[in-house]
């Protein structure tokens, strides 16, 4: 699917907005369910007026019972429903672990064909502001595991629509990951209803010197050390994984190829992760034939602490993506300074206008 | 409220009790020949609540069980042929061997799934209810599963949304008091009841006992009327009990976890023997009668059999085709 143009800025929660109002508009079997959907505040303006567009029978709060009402999203798309189930932070969604990989991955496969899942899981990872040890994990790998479920992660507003739009057509659960520091990103997006697919990696970028793998909100933090490693002469390709289930191997392959280094952005813990599966890929792969060894940029083997001290040196930012390229190429890293950081700088939120909580 | 229940149909509803019976008792005894190579979990002491219950939905009705739910799935008009394929894991299988014992459908009759974590089946059914219930249908949707999946919760959760909208949606608990060898005293406060966590919910409760079929067609009806007056979900509890071991073809008395006195009770109120003798006594049906369909059944399920010993095993090349739907 080509990208459709568009002159139109839009933000990412507004391109999810209109992706959910579309949707909705779109086919009457969709319907819109979580905890916040219908408050004042609708899902971080994601969900703001869509029950009085479409109805308390479509769009609607629920109990805070995530495990039932997985398994009842899941109920109702066997009659033919096409619920879209909101987490407003991914750790709720593990309660309801039982419901996702037992009954949405598997009810397909075991019942031979005979019933289908079209499910989407809207979770959203949080990160920065003290959210602390359950309120900014990123689950991505937990979910990739599981045979049967696809799990998407956007790093844009094109994709953030066209993708969400997609995966509700899709007949297959998905588990739809967004990032909380994407929400305010501009991006050109067009204001009818399109799909994007959900299958393929996108390389957003060519260079000659390292490619660097990322999604999500990683993907704009190796955007921005790109711009970084410019100013030295050093050139890296960009692939911006987009969906992690299915991962598009012929993507990674290529792309790691054409430069022969390779650098895996994951925000997430190390083991057992996407950065482990691409790892896996590479050495199945492409061995003997890199240049170096490839690495890996992940969440410290920790949980994530909640004070800013502790917390701005966990995630892999620019700045640490950036070295880590440098390093790989045989320079030096670079102190903070020269990635315009100083003692004043908030690295604990996502842009200036954040002032908490969530 | 008064019912009448016809000759007919007791004769329906024995023909049922003796076909799931004689279904059962086979699949025992061929269990021990190791062909059927998957856990079973056999309905035999049981039957009277899948019968009546399924005699009082109608066919395009939906129901969904947890592991122990042969009954469940053949009351409901499934297809035994594909049942007893599937247990062999044969390509004619209702799930071509993708699925087995434990996970039972067939969606042209609206049994729509069993699984065996016990109460998680509970919350997809409410879901199908919720799914008629946005679409302005009146199907009914019935929730079979036993007392152990009470204590997940996930159970309260479910009952807790079936509730708040008001969905057509009938829980059926077979309580057989045992969650494999664990006695309900080891898992609940002696003081503490079921039915008042369910009613405290603000759902209709019914009790009664799981092995007199007519009983428990009654309660259904009964349930049935509630929800189709529109006052919402009905929980139905029903005393029952297995005769055989948790899992397999066994019996496990001998391992002296359940007293003998208690199951001494229940083998008395067998819910088949004791409906042929109340039938025969009110001359609904003769033993000559009851002879002629014991030999019409015993001939279907020997059919059944022979199919699946002789019916191919699923193709290699077909593995891991389901994975995704396309």
């Amino acid at each position: 699917m080509g990208r459709v143009n568009s002159d139109r800025q839009c933000q990412f929660s507004d391109a999810i907005y209109e992706g959910l109002y579309q949707s909705l508009a779109h086919d009457a079997c969709v319907s819109l369910i979580g905890l916040g959907v219908t408050d004042p505040k609708g899902i971080f303006g994601t969900t703001l007026g869509l029950e009085e567009a479409f109805g308390e029978k479509r769009v609607m709060d629920m109990p805070t019972s995530e495990n039932a009402m997985t398994g009842i999203v899941i109920g109702a798309s066997l009659t033919g429903a096409r619920p879209i189930l909101n987490h407003q932070r991914i750790d709720f969604a593990l309660l309801s672990l039982d419901q996702i990989i037992n009954n949405a991955a598997k009810w397909h496969y075991t019942f031979n064909g005979q019933m289908k899942v079209p499910i989407v899981i809207r979770m959203i990872i949080g990160m920065g502001w003290g959210q602390g040890s359950q309120h900014s994990q990123s689950l991505q790998s937990i979910f990739a595991h599981i045979p049967g479920l696809k799990v998407v992660m956007p790093s844009n507003a094109y994709d953030a629509k066209g993708m969400l739009t997609a995966a509700v057509q899709d007949d297959n659960p998905v588990i739809f990951l967004e990032h909380r520091w994407l929400h305010h990103m501009q991006d050109y997006v067009p204001k009818e209803y399109y799909c994007c697919d959900l299958d393929h990696a996108k390389l957003l970028k060519k260079g000659a010197d390292l490619t660097i793998i990322s999604s999500s909100f990683w993907t704009t933090e190796s955007l921005l050390a790109a711009k970084y490693l410019e100013k030295d002469g050093i050139s890296v390709s960009i692939l911006d994984l987009r969906s992690v289930m299915p991962l598009d191997k012929v993507a990674i392959i290529d792309a790691s190829k054409q430069t022969g280094r390779v650098l895996i952005v994951d925000g997430a813990y190390p083991h057992c992760s996407v950065a482990s599966e691409i790892m896996a890929l590479l050495s199945e792969s492409l061995w003997g034939r890199l240049k170096c060894a490839p690495r890996r940029l992940t969440f410290p083997a920790c949980p994530t602490p909640t004070s800013h001290a502790l917390a701005n040196h966990y995630y892999p930012r620019y700045w640490k993506i950036a070295n880590s390229v440098r390093k790989m190429l045989g320079y030096d890293e670079k102190p903070l300074n020269a990635y315009d950081i100083d003692e004043h700088t908030k690295l604990d939120i996502p842009n200036k206008e954040f002032t908490g909580p969530f | 409220m008064e019912m009448s229940i016809s000759t007919d149909q007791q004769c329906r509803f024995l023909r049922e009790l003796l076909y799931i019976r004689m279904v059962e008792e086979s699949v025992a005894k061929e269990y021990a020949v190791q062909e059927m190579r998957c856990p079973v979990h056999l309905s035999i002491g049981q039957e009277a609540v899948a019968v009546g219950v399924c005699q009082a939905l109608s066919k395009t009705d939906w129901t969904f069980s947890a592991h122990r739910s042969h009954a469940n799935y053949l009351a409901k008009g499934g297809d035994v042929q594909a049942m007893i394929a599937e247990l062999y894991g044969k390509q004619t299988g209702c799930a071509q061997g993708r699925a087995g014992s434990m996970h039972l459908a067939d969606p042209s009759v609206h049994m729509m799934g069993t699984s065996p974590i016990v109460g998680g089946i509970i919350p997809v059914a409410v879901g199908a209810a919720f799914g008629h219930w946005q679409e302005h249908s009146s199907t009914m949707t019935a929730v079979f599963f036993g007392d152990g999946a009470t204590e997940e919760g996930v159970f309260a959760e479910s009952l807790n949304f079936a509730a708040l909208k008001n969905l057509n949606i009938l829980f059926v608990c077979e309580n057989n008091r045992y969650s494999v060898y664990s006695p309900l005293s080891v898992r609940r406060p002696l003081d503490c009841s079921r039915v008042n966590i369910v009613s405290a919910h603000g759902i209709r409760t019914l009790c009664g006992d799981g092995n007199d079929v007519e009983e428990v067609y009654l309660l259904a009806n009964q349930a049935i009327a509630h929800m189709q007056e529109g006052k919402g979900p009905v929980y139905l509890e029903l005393e029952t009990y297995r005769f055989r071991e948790h899992c397999g073809h066994e019996f496990d008395d001998h391992l002296n976890y359940r007293p003998k006195e208690e199951v001494a009770y229940f083998n008395a109120h067998c819910p088949l023997t004791k409906y042929s003798e109340k039938l025969m006594a009110k001359q609904v049906v003769s033993k000559d009668e009851l002879k002629e369909w014991r030999a019409y059944i015993a001939k279907q399920i020997d059919d059944c059999f022979a199919h699946a010993k002789h019916a191919p095993y699923p193709d290699v090349s077909t593995l891991e085709l389901y994975t995704w739907a396309e």
